[in-house]
């Protein structure tokens, strides 16, 4: 197996747990897509024009309360801004991509693509053959959405009860953030822990803001805190 | 409701012009160090802010206490994270948690 194939399987195995998080998702989203009065079609092409879950979620509630147009586009970009944050994190370890290759992992850039994506590049930097994992993530990620999206708009109000399965969404999150914090150095520990937390409590205190807006206004305190932190403490060590 | 593909493809297009963004602009300008920094907050950031809602809202509203479930199994997950950094042991000993809990909780 090549570098590439190697580092594309690592990307589809990083993302099998949030595979199982997302299905029951992408399901609710097709049945409640049918219910809001879009055709089979237009439910099934959102998951691949704009695939991007909340915002899919918003759309077709705003699609049932017959929202003007304007104002469903308007929704889905403040809905998707976080994009922007992580598209700014990532550029720098997609910077010597040429712009097709920008173009296709932009288009797969999720949540849940980001996140296994950032950690593996933050363990183990740059490398020539990095990008690949993100496309592994993120086409099996664009798969499952495709897919259970269809069993969705299949199965409508059929869809078998809750099992629970959404919660492997935020454990794998978890299992994700914990180890970061682990092995920050002891410097930037205290920092890190601090970005974690502040940016948790905020999200709890805005979270009934519109638009997922609690979730911007949450990672900016939190990048901040951290960013300052991080700043002080080394200032002290060399004045100290 | 308007052309609801029309609608579709404008906010496709704003979705991907969002990610796109700062991917292609990286490098075309300077970047100041303290933004580079920053930058390295942000996973730890936006996976926290994912993740409290999850454990900490139950129907809407904040639920502390010892009925919510997804918040004890979330910190087992945690705990469990923490020693074994493991993903796969953490998903399982988490998802476990839930469905131990939730057997036990039924009155």
């Amino acid at each position: 197996m090549s570098e590439s194939q190697k580092a594309f399987w690592d990307g589809v195995k990083a993302e099998i747990p949030l595979l199982i998080g997302v299905f029951p998702f992408g399901m609710i989203y097709g049945a409640l897509a049918l219910n809001a009065g879009l055709s089979n079609l237009a439910s099934q092409m959102m998951s691949s024009i704009v695939f991007a879950g909340s915002a899919q979620f918003i759309t077709t509630q705003l699609v049932s309360e017959a929202a003007p147009g304007f104002v469903i586009i308007l929704t889905i970009a403040v809905v998707n801004l976080r994009h922007m944050l992580y598209s700014a994190s990532l550029a720098p370890y997609l910077k010597h991509l040429s712009t097709k290759w920008k173009a296709l992992l932009s288009y797969l850039l999720t949540d849940e693509a980001y996140a296994p994506s950032i950690i593996q590049y933050e363990k183990e930097g740059v490398k020539l053959h990095s990008h690949w994992f993100l496309l592994g993530a993120g086409l099996a990620l664009w798969t499952n959405w495709q897919i259970s999206t269809a069993l969705g708009i299949f199965l409508g109000t059929r869809i078998p009860n809750n099992l629970q399965l959404d919660f492997a969404l935020p454990l794998t999150f978890i299992a994700m953030v914990v180890p970061v914090l682990y092995v920050a150095p002891v410097l930037k520990k205290f920092a890190m822990i601090s970005a974690t937390l502040s940016a948790g409590i905020v999200a709890l205190l805005a979270y009934n803001l519109p638009f997922r807006l609690g979730l911007i206004l949450a990672a900016l305190v939190g990048i901040i805190v951290g960013t300052l932190l991080e700043k002080s403490n080394s200032q002290e060590k060399q004045n100290g | 409701m308007d052309n609801i593909w029309l609608v579709m493809l404008i906010g496709g297009l704003i979705t991907f012009g969002m990610r796109f963004s700062l991917i292609y602009l990286f490098g075309k300008f300077e970047i100041p160090e303290t933004l580079k920094k920053a930058l390295h907050y942000v996973p730890p950031a936006v996976l926290s802010a994912l993740i409290f809602p999850e454990l900490f809202i139950q129907d809407g509203t904040l639920n502390i206490q010892l009925t919510n479930f997804r918040l004890l199994a979330g910190i087992v997950a945690i705990i469990t994270a923490w020693f074994t950094r493991n993903i796969m042991i953490t998903i399982l000993v988490g998802m476990a948690a839930l469905f131990i809990l939730n057997a036990l909780g039924v009155n």
